[in-house]
């Protein structure tokens, strides 16, 4: 079985400190911000080493960005992945989600055919949860998102997802595409023998000219949308702060929350 | 690259450097240089006071029928012949955007036995209603909804479709947009109409709401956003409304149905979905072990309330990750949010705080989440919390 992994570096947000602001500008200061793997994409990795480990195959993790982003790269090798690819093109740059699932779908089809390609449900810093199915689209696979648990039996794959008010249990013959949500697994950590092999391995990097590309269709010439303005949202401002004796403090907050209900449209 | 400094014009004045949003320049030896993670966002290009960045933008290729497309369209989600309450929002949203353009409001219904929904969507604001109504469609199927809906927007050309950002929307709508070959904003809490040009502006935080970006599809169509759900007012049922309905062909080849639904398992603890609670109460570390979110049960039973969870309770296995609000979990925008002996770390604050009002409970005056809630109330839950129940008993009982 050949599963592909794509996973995407990103800032850690958690780390950004949100009272920091630049007095000047008003604009969050961000220096110094930690690049790593995101987190939901982390699932897909240990989801496909444990296929791996179960039926036997080939792990291949593969990214979009610039060359520092073979950082994640090594930690996909580091958590049990066979081999990785980087896309690494200055005519990336710019890329929307559609210029992405392009751009990683023409990767996709220069290694050959996979059975099973595995995304996190989302990135943390763009929160779109668009190149999954754009990337199926492209490729003419069928997609199955939100997965929090899955099996293979032969051809098939059995999937299970998180949806908002249950789950939904589908069935699909491979090849497929399966974005993993957070329950679905707890990721390994790298060894320090994992982290050293992982380092000796070479990463090839692939430009737009080693995937016969079409120019039009990448980076910020390729993309539909265009951001037109970029600002930091106003912080929230504090509020009062309560205190007293415990039926004093539930008192003022049953007030509040009966004020609520009064001009709001609550169903209870 | 296509991104310039002009030097001569550069007086290194560093105002781009704190404009990037992204962190992506440096000023070295009195001039900018721009970083590999540059997403050529143009922040730095408007904050420029010397014009001396130019960001190279292909040149407009505005395809010939353009013009063509019009109207407002809405996924009407449904499920099991409920519609999405997002549905009834996005429409009272689309209204408003298309009055601003002169144009049709549509309601895209796709299911089986939805008929009956038709009027309800009319009186919320739709002039038409697609409506595709077979036993095949019972059940939400990515292909079977993607084929029918690419079928429609190549014969009713929409200017801009519009579906809830739910885990629906979001199957749905990146399938169909590359499809198509159009762009899809994510996740957009703010929807408007460019003044100048007819365009849809969306903006959408981004950053885990670090930043917020207005973004806009100029030379394809239609122009799809998914909408978070809660962000837009439902309007009001005007039953006086007429509209017209249009039963879409069915035309599914079912050798492109590749996906089968096995089974649903609905979730046993939860009511009411995170995503469309009006109130929330939620628990962290604090409440110290998974029997005291019955606390928080009886609570929320009062309050018509949804329960969620802190990523700390989730990874102690105190609660399902379904119920996660966070960055790893869900963003949710209920009226009220009710943090309970959650400290509020930036991991959970990105997805709770654009909610109406959030109140804590915590006994730490300094946690993080005190300095964003618009109710501190600093006590220690177990004691505050049975108080609260009672209360809330007796004045639900006295109404």
């Amino acid at each position: 079985m050949r599963i592909l992994v794509c996973i995407k570096q990103v800032p850690d947000i958690s780390q950004v400190k949100r009272m920091e602001t630049d007095p000047k500008t008003g604009t969050i200061v961000r220096e110094g911000l930690p690049s790593i793997v995101n987190p939901f994409d982390e699932y897909a990795l240990e989801e496909a080493v444990c296929l791996k480990e179960n039926h036997g195959g080939e792990v291949v993790v593969l990214t979009m960005g610039p060359p520092q982003a073979e950082d994640a790269l090594v930690h996909g090798l580091s958590m049990g992945a066979d081999r990785a690819v980087l896309l690494s093109d200055r005519a990336f740059a710019g890329a929307d989600t559609l210029a992405t699932s392009y751009t990683l779908a023409a990767a996709v089809r220069k290694m050959g055919d996979f059975d099973l390609i595995l995304c996190g449900q989302q990135a943390i810093d763009g929160d779109t949860a668009q190149v999954g199915p754009m990337l199926a689209e492209t490729l003419h696979i069928p997609q199955i998102t939100y997965a929090n648990s899955m099996e293979i039996s032969g051809k098939e794959v059995t999937a299970t997802r998180e949806l908002e008010e249950g789950c939904e249990v589908v069935r699909c013959k491979m090849p497929v595409l399966v974005t993993v949500v957070k329950g679905i697994n707890v990721p390994r950590v790298p060894t320090f023998s994992g982290l050293s092999d992982a380092m000796e391995k070479e990463i090839p990097v692939w430009g737009a000219g080693d995937m016969g590309l079409d120019p039009s269709r990448i980076g910020l010439q390729g993309s539909p949308t265009a951001v037109v303005r970029v600002w930091p949202p106003e912080p929230r401002p504090g509020g009062r702060v309560l205190t007293g004796e415990p039926s004093e403090l539930a008192r003022q907050l049953a007030d509040l929350l009966m004020e609520k209900r009064k001009d709001s449209t609550f169903t209870h | 690259m296509a991104i310039a400094i002009d030097s001569d014009k550069c007086t290194g004045c560093k105002l781009c450097e704190a404009a990037c949003p992204f962190g992506q320049i440096r000023i070295v030896e009195r001039k900018p240089v721009i970083g590999e993670g540059c997403t050529l966002c143009g922040a730095c290009h408007e904050a420029c006071a010397f014009d001396a960045i130019s960001i190279d933008r292909p040149a407009a290729r505005v395809p010939a029928d353009l013009d063509t497309y019009r109207g407002i369209f809405v996924f009407a989600e449904q499920h099991g012949g409920k519609l999405r309450p997002c549905a009834l929002e996005l429409l009272g949203e689309a209204r408003r955007l298309a009055d601003r353009l002169g144009q049709e409001t549509a309601a895209v219904l796709l299911g089986a036995g939805v008929e009956g929904l038709c009027p309800v969507l009319v009186a919320h604001g739709a002039d038409k209603v697609y409506l595709a109504d077979d036993r095949t469609l019972e059940s939400y199927r990515t292909e079977s909804h993607a084929a029918i809906l690419t079928a429609l927007v190549s014969r009713y050309k929409p200017s801009v479709f519009l579906f809830g950002a739910t885990t629906t929307g979001r199957d749905l709508a990146p399938r169909l947009a590359a499809r198509i070959g159009t762009g899809l904003t994510a996740d957009c809490t703010a929807l408007d109409i460019e003044e100048t040009s007819g365009l849809l502006l969306q903006t959408r935080p981004a950053w885990g709401g670090n930043i917020m970006a207005t973004i806009k599809t100029a030379l394809h169509r239609p122009q799809m956003a998914t909408v978070r759900p809660k962000v837009m007012r439902k309007p009001d049922p005007d039953p006086a409304r007429s509209g017209e309905m249009i039963r879409l062909p069915m035309e599914l080849n079912p050798k492109g149905m590749k996906v089968a639904l096995v089974e649903r398992r609905p979730f046993a603890e939860q009511t009411v979905p995170l995503e469309e609670a009006e109130i929330i109460v939620s628990g962290g570390r604090g409440l110290q072990g998974p029997e005291n979110f019955r606390l928080l049960e009886e609570l929320a039973q009062v309050l018509g309330a949804a329960v969620g969870a802190s990523r700390a309770a989730v990874d102690a296995g105190w609660r399902g990750h379904a119920c996660q609000v966070g960055q790893t979990g869900k963003t949710v925008q209920p009226q009220v949010y009710i943090a309970c002996g959650i400290s509020g770390a930036v991991q959970h604050r990105v997805g709770m705080e654009s909610s109406e009002t959030i109140v804590a409970i915590n006994k730490d005056p300094d946690a993080p989440i005190m300095h964003i809630a618009d109710y501190a109330l600093v006590g220690d839950l177990f004691k505050v919390l049975p108080e609260l129940i009672k209360e809330m008993k007796a004045r639900t009982a006295a109404r």
